[in-house]
């Protein structure tokens, strides 16, 4: 962060207060930026549809009604019912605690898996450094997808098991990004000064690498969080994701798309939801990175 | 030169064992499906004792590690089975399926490419304006939208109600096995053959797909030459340029677009890697013959010999296009070293 | 920015000028049907036992016996013109037509047959149960079918059966007359041309295959030597198109002239237009559900029978499965010999919840369903959920592809299995066979009939089902099966909910499709297309 030349030099009186300084001027840069913002009420409104979700709709989204199938968006129903005559909107608001919960799940595995990988690699080199980058490419030459596809085919169809599938290929990135971070960071001179004083490898990795490598690791979860709810739909897409009668966004696309052509708000409504959670996140991530961590924009 | 060539055989082991490592895995996961492969052979109907004998026949009552090691050896050989749903050996499936995929996904960079990468200068040349703004939420929303459901919508649009593109499928159906195979690039192929209406018929086909997916290279490539171009731009040379009087085009086209060629390059190629793996919702929307509904398509019938394969030969792709990204950076960054 | 606009113009421009310069209608004597080929693994008739392969080997062979598609009832003669039965039943004497060629141009003889038949034997894959349930073995296969001359082929079984049955068993896939001497000069290996024969055809029916490429397309062309007539479509080419939405866009706009696996939803919007032809086709397949006798739950009789009142036959009939499927409660399917057409189940909640209550599950209990993915089966499971919810039975769908949901109830790891079972000939001892007959119910039984694969113990009722084949009265069969669908209806762990309708949409400028009781009784041979006729 640079000071610019209009503040005066004051120094914070602790850690805390020096943490608390940074996040609010992170914050007024966030908010500065029209698009991010229009990304942070998105991801707001997704935990305020999960978590109210009662609240927005009188509708059960698992109650079926024979006669009153396929129907279009109206006054009753705001997005139309499905093929079991289950109102849309419903599921979608329900939907959304499945999405976030696909999310936190796989990130809550993701980045500290991530983490300690790479800094492990980073750090020490040498042939842990090679055996864990060796481990990182095998599931990085995997096609994400279809290795989340050939796992949750083993596993069997699930929600679980597609979180589990997912959380195993995406976490190579994460382990790149902390390495090289960690490398680059191994020969720094505030390192050099805390080995010279004695701190042992953990404490230098806990102390100094890690909270440096959080930046670029958080900007990259938020990015590939759309990226998880893309991965999700499409196993759902595929039948091996969620499975019916819940209402996940990607299954019910899924089953929408043999109405596409008559009842096109079956299919269409969930990929709404998709697309607005995925840019929101993304729209948040992008801004997040341009204030933490600009010049490294361009490492994949 | 020493140097160069240690580095060099490091490298070489380092891809073959990651290889191995991508066939234990692929090889782990077929055995651990819980679908009887003798099943998809036999069907549903087959008395036990059929049953049995295409059990032993194939090769399914050995230990699991010596199915590994035959596995392995065939694999090397480039034999990799024979597929339960063509009959036919899945090494001549996946010659014959490939380049369709490769046909979509090297059409779909190239508007990727021919579209993104002015995109991408465009923004980072007027940062802030409201260019770029409109072009990181174009390029935002290639991100944000799930292929499949975008490749169902552009059917239905395109297709259904404007009837600006013709529907699904490589070809029309009659014009199936006119133009001999050479290549498996029907545009290459029928071009070989001096068969222009069936040129015209599959590149009329290729139009929809490869916009879709196109779009989320672009997407993509757009971001990242954006990225580029800024970094790129503020650089001290830029300004020194400007100060001598260059033309503000030629700076930024010639300079600073050739500073970040390899950058580039390498984006384009983890562009490409990355829709051959999209190839795999994409092909099953529009009927696509290509690998990647091959091995979907294979994966929920059990027919493990393709699935194994078909992966395999992505992966590797995958391993080559890697190795090819890793080469060119270790040139461009040396603390990387 | 100055490229924005001829940029802009081209994008437009070029897929505009190609959809006109290239949608060529497809050519007047080429059909083209939308249909999924998934399941296809093999075309030769030795091998093929499921839908799409067994209609496709309809087309390119000739079988020696056939039925009258309106009345199966009817038997009719294909390759043999004639046959005659010794009086103690065990003797079949068949003629064979004069005047049949294969494609190859061979002359069809009894030698064709004989050797057709041996071979579905000598093979022994996965149809050949079909044959050899009549006491043929490899070993002794050539003694007991043989060509007494080349007009003459003797079938010897070795006990009597009513005689139907075996007419019957004839006119299913194993029943296909091949050429032998193409096949046998690309045998490999002693294989007897297995290998080459699954992609390939040698046969004497209106078609010969040019082409299958699996998951992509089946290219059929025609004979103009076929014995009752040339064909008029010159080809005739099954599309896979794994989209239902794909295919009817693609029917709408002409791209192709059939559809085949449109839903009742997606139909719906068609049945306006004029230029569509609606059709639905009675098949013999039912939909069920299989109650794992080996879950203490579900062994219990009135549990058994509280599942069948549990089902709102009438709700998922009239709202899901519309024209797909009609209700029906008994295992042998309309259409054939000896079915029984009574439903006396509906949806009762009271009934069921005391029958629950009698059994001492008056609080409900927790079960699982297996059910394979795709279209319909997922929808029926979820409405299913939910009339079990009201009495209280907590199910939890387990999903997963076909195979793999096979593979569990093969192996008896299941609670609830949903799924359909169609018939493999058009007699009733198919389905009786595989619903009420489980001789041996131990874990590593020989015979894994759908009674076994649920766990039922039935030794008296297998009995009755092995002693209607070998009634050679037809009434006093008939009473058999009639007895015999009453003890199921009653006592089983079965609950049949329906029987398939194919649902089938033609561009109405196509005519002459035939569509049958069964997937190999649907006939292409007389399709005509009249496109100055219909709308295009």
């Amino acid at each position: 962060m640079t000071v610019s030349a209009q503040e005066t030099l004051t120094f914070p009186a602790s850690r805390a207060s020096a943490g608390l300084a940074w996040l609010c001027r992170v914050w007024r840069e966030l908010a500065a930026n029209p698009l991010t913002l229009a990304g942070i009420m998105v991801i707001v409104g997704l935990l305020v549809m999960a978590v109210a979700a009662p609240g927005m709709t009188s509708y059960d989204p698992l109650a079926q009604d024979l006669s009153q199938r396929l129907l279009p968006p109206s006054t009753a129903h705001w997005c139309g019912t499905d093929e079991l005559g289950r109102d849309i909107f419903a599921r979608i608001v329900y939907g959304a605690r499945i999405t976030l919960r696909i999310v936190l799940l796989v990130l809550a595995v993701v980045a500290p898996a991530g983490l300690l990988v790479g800094c492990a690699a980073g750090y020490l080199g040498g042939w842990v450094d090679a055996v864990l980058m060796r481990i990182t490419d095998i599931f990085l030459a995997f096609p994400k997808l279809i290795l989340a596809l050939a796992l949750v085919a083993a596993l069997g169809p699930g929600l679980d098991n597609a979180v589990i599938a997912i959380a195993l290929t995406a976490w190579p990135p994460f382990a790149r990004i902390v390495r090289a971070r960690t490398v680059s960071l191994r020969e720094a001179e505030f390192v050099q000064a805390a080995r010279l004083m004695g701190a042992g490898r953990a404490r230098i990795i806990v102390a100094h690498i890690v909270p440096l490598c959080l930046p670029p690791l958080v900007v990259r979860m938020t990015l590939e969080m759309s990226g998880i709810i893309l991965t999700a739909a499409g196993l759902g897409f595929l039948g091996l994701g969620a499975q019916p009668p819940l209402p996940e966004w990607g299954t019910m696309i899924s089953t929408g798309r043999a109405f596409l052509l008559d009842q096109w708000w079956v299919a269409t409504m969930p990929g709404i939801a998709i697309f607005v959670v995925s840019l929101g996140f993304n729209l948040f991530g992008d801004g997040l990175r341009d204030v933490l961590d600009p010049k490294t924009e361009t490492r994949v | 030169m020493m140097a160069t060539l240690r580095s060099l055989s490091g490298l070489l082991f380092s891809v073959s064992l990651t290889l191995l490592g991508l066939i234990a895995v692929t090889f782990f996961i077929g055995r651990v499906v819980p679908i009887d492969p003798v099943l998809a052979v036999v069907g549903d109907r087959a008395g036990a004792e059929v049953v049995e004998r295409v059990r032993v026949e194939m090769g399914l009552h050995l230990p699991l590690y010596q199915q590994f090691w035959d596995y392995l050896g065939h694999v090397l050989r480039g034999d990799f089975g024979n597929s339960v749903l063509t009959a036919n050996p899945v090494a001549e499936d996946i010659r014959r399926l490939f380049p369709a995929t490769l046909e979509l996904a090297t059409a779909a960079t190239l508007i990727g490419v021919v579209v993104g990468v002015p995109l991408g200068v465009a923004a980072a040349v007027w940062r802030g304006r409201w260019l770029d703004h409109v072009i990181r939420v174009v390029s935002l929303v290639g991100y944000s939208v799930p292929v499949f459901w975008l490749a169902l919508v552009g059917l239905l649009v395109f297709y259904a109600e404007l009837g600006l593109v013709v529907g699904p499928g490589r070809i029309d159906i009659y014009m199936e096995e006119t133009v001999p195979f050479v290549s498996g690039v029907i545009l290459f192929d029928s071009l070989l053959a001096g068969d222009r209406e069936v040129f015209w018929n599959a590149l009329s086909h290729l139009l929809l797909p490869a916009a879709i997916l196109g779009y989320f290279s672009l997407a993509y490539i757009a971001r990242m030459t954006r990225g580029f171009m800024i970094e790129q731009l503020s650089e001290e040379y830029i300004v020194t340029a400007r100060a001598k009087g260059l033309a503000p085009a030629r700076v930024v086209w010639g300079h600073a677009l050739g500073n970040v060629r390899v950058q580039l390059i390498t984006v384009i190629a983890l562009a490409y890697a990355g829709l051959l793996e999209g190839s795999v919702l994409t092909e099953t929307v529009f009927s696509w013959p290509g690998l990647g509904r091959y091995i979907t398509g294979s994966l929920l019938n059990a027919d493990m010999n393709a699935v194994l394969g078909g992966t395999l030969v992505v992966g590797a792709v995958f391993v080559g296009v890697n190795l090819l990204t890793d080469l060119l950076y270790r040139f461009l960054d040396p603390r990387v070293r | 920015m100055r490229f924005a606009i001829p940029l802009l113009a081209l994008l437009v421009g070029f897929p505009a000028v190609f959809s006109t310069t290239s949608r060529a209608a497809a050519p007047d004597d080429v059909l083209v049907m939308a249909k999924r080929i998934d399941d296809v693994i093999s075309l030769d008739p030795a091998e093929v036992f499921e839908f799409t392969g067994a209609e496709v080997i309809a087309n390119i062979y000739d079988r020696l016996v056939t039925f009258d598609v309106n009345d199966v009832s009817r038997l009719e003669g294909g390759a043999a013109a004639s046959w005659d039965i010794s009086a103690d039943g065990r003797t079949y004497r068949f003629t064979m037509r004069p005047g049949m060629r294969f494609s190859s141009g061979n002359q069809v003889t009894a030698r064709d047959a004989a050797w057709s038949l041996q071979r579905v034997i000598r093979l022994g894959l996965s149809p050949a149960f079909i044959l050899a349930q009549f006491g043929l073995t490899p070993a002794n296969v050539e003694a007991r079918v043989r060509a007494e001359d080349a007009m003459t082929l003797v079938i010897e079984t070795d006990r009597a059966y009513a005689s139907t049955f075996l007419l019957y068993c004839l006119t299913a896939g194993v029943g296909s007359v091949i050429d032998r001497e193409l096949v046998l000069a690309h045998e490999k290996d002693g294989d007897l041309g297995h290998q080459w024969l699954k992609q390939a055809s040698a046969g004497s029916g209106p078609f010969s295959l040019t082409r299958w490429r699996a998951n992509e397309y089946v290219i059929l062309e025609s004979d103009p030597g076929y014995w009752r007539g040339a064909p008029a479509m010159r080809r005739v080419i099954l599309q896979h198109i794994a989209e239902p939405a794909t295919q009817r866009l693609m029917l709408e706009k002409g791209d192709i002239d059939v559809a085949r696996d449109l839903s009742p939803d997606q139909v719906g919007g068609l049945a306006e237009l004029s230029d569509m032809r609606i059709l639905h086709s009675p098949k013999g397949t039912l939909m069920y559900l299989g109650l794992n006798q080996k879950n203490p739950i579900l062994a219990h009789p009135k549990v058994r029978k509280a599942f069948k009142h549990l089902v709102d036959y009438m709700g998922i009939g009239d709202h899901i499965l519309r024209d797909r499927a009609r209700v029906h409660q008994t295992i042998i399917p309309k259409g054939l010999f000896g079915a029984l057409a009574e439903t006396p189940y509906r949806f009762n909640l009271e009934h069921a919840r005391k029958l629950l209550q009698e059994a001492g599950y008056e609080g409900g209990f927790a079960i699982t369903m297996d059910a394979s993915h795709g279209s319909l089966i997922t929808e029926v499971a979820q409405a299913l959920q939910s009339d079990f919810a009201s009495a209280g039975i907590e199910l939890e769908i387990i999903p997963g592809d076909e195979k793999q949901v096979l593979t569990k109830y093969r192996a008896r790891n299941h609670d609830i299995f949903i799924g359909e079972w169609g018939v493999d000939y058009q007699d009733p001892h198919s389905n009786a066979d595989a619903y009420a007959s489980n001789p041996d119910n131990s874990d590593d039984a020989r015979f894994r009939t759908l009674a076994w694969r649920n766990a039922w113990a039935i030794p008296g009722l297998s009995e009755l089902t092995a002693s209607a084949i070998l009634a050679r009265d037809q009434g006093q069969r008939a009473a058999l099966y009639e007895e015999i669908q009453r003890q199921v209806l009653v006592a089983s762990p079965f609950v049949v909910m329906f029987q398939s309708v194919d649902l089938i949409v033609e561009r109405s400028y196509v005519s002459g499709l035939v569509w049958g009781p069964g997937f190999d009784s649907n006939f292409y041979r007389d399709a005509v297309k009249h496109p100055h006729s219909g709308n295009r």
